[in-house]
């Protein structure tokens, strides 16, 4: 062992906090703060009751925030990491609890949103035996979960927690689950704390391959019509800017999935917009134009790609993913970085020579015409009719200065929010439910955002049925006075399901039409100030009450009820097949 | 990854042997089985056992599909925490075998030794010898395990069971040569 080694493996040893005696539930707490934590959401119950014990003493270290339904305090903690790269904490008790979470867990899965979820167990005696709240957690977590683990011993409490904290930040990030039996809580253990550094079955980080860089380099250098799509990826790798510099040394347009929104600026202008069967128009009509494809930190999702086989087929394409599962999954590759964006893009960027593709982004920038002219302009400034959805995010986004948190829950306004918010501010600004797609994700993830960023004004953005879905976190809201201001578009429809019905099902309108109740009323009863507009003359002040508003806020905006989202690529179609209309 | 080692093929199913290795943890086989039934993949047989490092278990997976599905369940497996490495080899890079025993009646020895004769000319061997029953066991491929059965079939066959594959590859690379070429990998 050379000297070095020596040292730190010494000061690892340090490392290790004093021993002293406590429950399983005081150690769990002392080491969630010593994984830094300082927010849990969470719901309490008889099998997680010991934890909720110990925690009444460590109220000044550890703000808990009492959600009214599980599903909420996953999704709360979803937006909590978002928004501050931190992983997100929730508790939970046995049975109905855990299950509770179960949609929040799978949307982090698949969005690679790290959450420590902890979940109270009974106890162990009476494990398989269908006893009172007793599920198979750690079996119905496990699809969805990077990893979990089921704690019967309180002495295997600390180990499990520094093993989930690590394995849910390190490498491609995602939830974990932590289940612990009440036995365990109860029992006394004497107490230590080691962080976990390394796993031997498990790499999370791979090393630069010099070759594949080089490669890269060479494609890109070679290519006429190079052409960037990047996705979360570069934001969960910090390495914004590191885009910004690549894709400007080397002039290549560069367009975003909805989980990469707000890595780049919208008005820079080497972003083309956006990708998928919303997205923009030039981004996916010239997808199957470009010679050289650089994906960054994306995983070529069925919704960004359409039908594969006439997918870019003409295109070198280059594949900068940390998950080596996701290389050649959906689309084969010729040259495979397996490598943390960050660090790919710092190695690429003294590599490529510096250029300019004035002809190829015309091309981006004509097409971004035509949709200008034929879809936004009339989208973001009607004089007639009903108000449209673009126009009130248009006006959210001058008002807010493109510097606000938005928060979307899904369907149409979801898209529209992505298309129409002109993103400023480089820092962590958008989340949404990418990958599931979780109607109800919104409101909770936004109170979660605020917790975790209560500086920024966050705005949650919600369909009338997706509020519906988990609007119960008003409660919450109220309690803890958590300053969202909540934007509903109601459009009295499932507005995303009526368009396809609309444009796939001859315009069979099947149990899509809501009849909604007093929005503003319900806000009220819970205490919280709001709005309703209906009106086009009254939107820009309605807006601006609400930014200006100190503390929570819900403002209902009615809005044409069979209003479109265009462009579309209808599903399975290839993206060549774009649709303005 | 042995997947740089075959050429790819052009789609058609084959059968692939995917080895495993892993921690021993609770609920990791489970964590395995749902690659497949995710992507609705029959696993033809599992094996799992020690392997010739202490305390590394073994899992031999036989499954019938493309090159190109193989490759996406293996870097799925290997994905997971607990598993160390995760590797697939067509059947010709594999040297593979099956157990298979049989249960007949005491009676259809009596008439003669056209049985034992059987048994000797399979190479397999008889385990027990009961006043009822005995029984024959035989290592080998499912063709030759099958044959067995069909030869014995006419003396009435009381039970009979075969084992997953368990298999070993033809090329000299030892485990912890690529587990240390994996880490190196790594930061
Ligand atoms: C939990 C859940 N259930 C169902 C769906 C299917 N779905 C996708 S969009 C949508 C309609 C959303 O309607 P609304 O919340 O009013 O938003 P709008 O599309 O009108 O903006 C539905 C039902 C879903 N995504 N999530």
């Amino acid at each position: 062992m050379n000297a070095a080694v020596a040292e730190i493996t010494e000061k690892e040893e340090q490392a290790i906090t004093e021993t002293r005696m406590v429950t399983g539930a005081q150690g769990l707490l002392l080491a969630l703060l010593e994984e830094g934590v300082d927010t849990i959401f969470g719901y309490p119950g008889g099998a997680i009751m010991p934890i909720y014990d110990a925690l009444y003493d460590f109220k000044d270290q550890l703000n808990h925030y009492l959600v009214r339904h599980e599903q909420g305090g996953a999704h709360a903690a979803q937006g909590y990491a978002r928004i501050t790269g931190k992983p997100g904490v929730c508790f939970a008790t046995s049975g109905p609890g855990a299950t509770n979470l179960i949609t929040g867990i799978a949307d982090a899965q698949i969005d690679s949103t790290p959450l420590v979820c902890i979940t109270g167990q009974v106890f162990s005696h009476l494990l398989g035996t269908d006893a009172f709240q007793e599920t198979d957690v750690l079996g119905v977590t496990m699809p969805v979960t990077k990893w979990n683990i089921q704690v019967t011993r309180a002495e295997d409490i600390p180990d499990a927690v520094a093993k989930a904290f690590y394995i849910a930040t390190s490498g491609r990030p995602g939830p974990v689950l932590v289940d612990i039996t009440k036995d365990a809580q109860n029992a006394t253990f004497e107490y230590s704390y080691k962080k976990c550094k390394r796993i031997s079955s498990y790499y999370p980080v791979p090393k630069l391959n010099e070759k594949a860089i080089a490669e890269a380099a060479e494609l890109i250098n070679n290519a006429q019509k190079p052409y960037v799509l990047w996705g979360q990826g570069v934001i969960l790798s910090h390495a914004q800017e590191d885009l910004k510099a690549f894709i400007e040394k080397a002039g290549i347009p560069a367009a975003w999935t909805i989980m990469g929104l707000a890595g780049l600026p919208t008005d820079h202008p080497l972003n083309v917009g956006m990708l998928g069967m919303h997205g923009n128009y030039g981004p996916n009509l010239l997808t199957n134009e470009c010679d050289v494809m650089i994906a960054i930190g994306m995983r070529f999702d069925d919704r960004v790609t359409g039908d594969l086989k006439r997918y870019a087929r003409q295109a070198k394409i280059i594949h900068i993913e940390i998950d080596p599962a996701e290389i050649n999954k959906n689309v084969r590759v010729d040259v495979a970085v397996n490598a943390d964006a960050k660090a790919a893009l710092q190695a690429l960027l003294p590599l490529i020579n510096e250029n300019k593709h004035e002809a190829w982004l015309q091309k981006f920038n004509e097409c971004a015409q035509i949709e200008y002219t034929k879809v936004m302009a009339p989208e973001i400034a009607p004089t007639t009719g009903k108000v449209k959805m673009a126009e009130v995010i248009h006006q959210v986004s001058e008002l807010s200065e493109g510097k606000a948190v938005i928060v979307t829950d899904v369907g149409q306004h979801q898209m529209t929010a992505m298309r129409y918010y002109r993103f400023k501010d480089m820092r962590r600004s958008n989340i949404t439910s990418g990958g599931l797609g979780t109607m109800g994700f919104c409101l909770p993830a936004a109170m979660g955002a605020k917790v975790g960023a209560p500086d920024r004004q966050v705005i949650a953005v919600i369909g009338d049925g997706g509020f519906q879905m988990t609007l119960q976190e008003l409660g919450c809201i109220f309690q803890y006075q958590i300053g969202v201001k909540v934007l509903i578009l109601n459009n009295n429809f499932l507005g995303m399901v009526r368009q396809w019905q609309q444009l796939f099902h001859q315009k069979r309108y099947s149990f899509t039409e809501m009849v909604n109740p007093d929005f503003v009323g319900i806000a009220k009863a819970y205490g919280i100030s709001g709005n309703k507009v209906t009106e086009r003359d009254n939107l820009q002040e309605a807006i601006q009450t609400m930014l200006d508003h100190q503390g929570p806020y819900v403002l209902e905006v009615v809005v044409e009820k069979e209003d479109n989202v265009f462009p579309m690529v209808p599903a399975g179609d290839s993206v060549a097949n774009i649709r303005l209309s | 990854m042995a997947i740089d080692d075959y050429q790819i093929d052009s789609g058609e199913e084959k059968t692939y042997t995917i080895f495993a290795f892993t921690e021993n943890k609770v609920g990791l086989l489970n964590r395995i089985t749902i690659v497949f039934t995710r992507r609705h993949i029959n696993i033809e047989s599992i094996t799992v056992s020690e392997s010739e490092v202490q305390n590394v278990y073994r899992y031999t997976i036989i499954v019938k599909t493309t090159y190109a599905q193989v490759e996406k369940l293996v870097k799925q497996i290997a994905k997971q925490v607990d598993v160390l490495r995760a590797s697939f080899y067509p059947e010709e890079e594999t040297i593979f075998q099956e157990i298979a025993m049989y249960k007949i009646p005491m009676s259809s020895m009596i008439n003669g030794s056209q049985v034992e004769q059987i048994v000797r000319d399979s190479y397999a061997r008889i385990l027990t010898v009961d006043p009822q029953y005995i029984i024959i066991e035989k290592t080998g491929h499912i063709e030759e395990t099958r044959e067995l059965f069909e030869k014995l079939s006419p003396f009435g066959i009381l039970q009979f069971v075969r084992s997953g594959r368990v298999a070993i590859t033809k090329h000299m690379k030892d485990l912890s040569t690529y587990l240390r070429e994996q880490e190196e990998a790594y930061l």
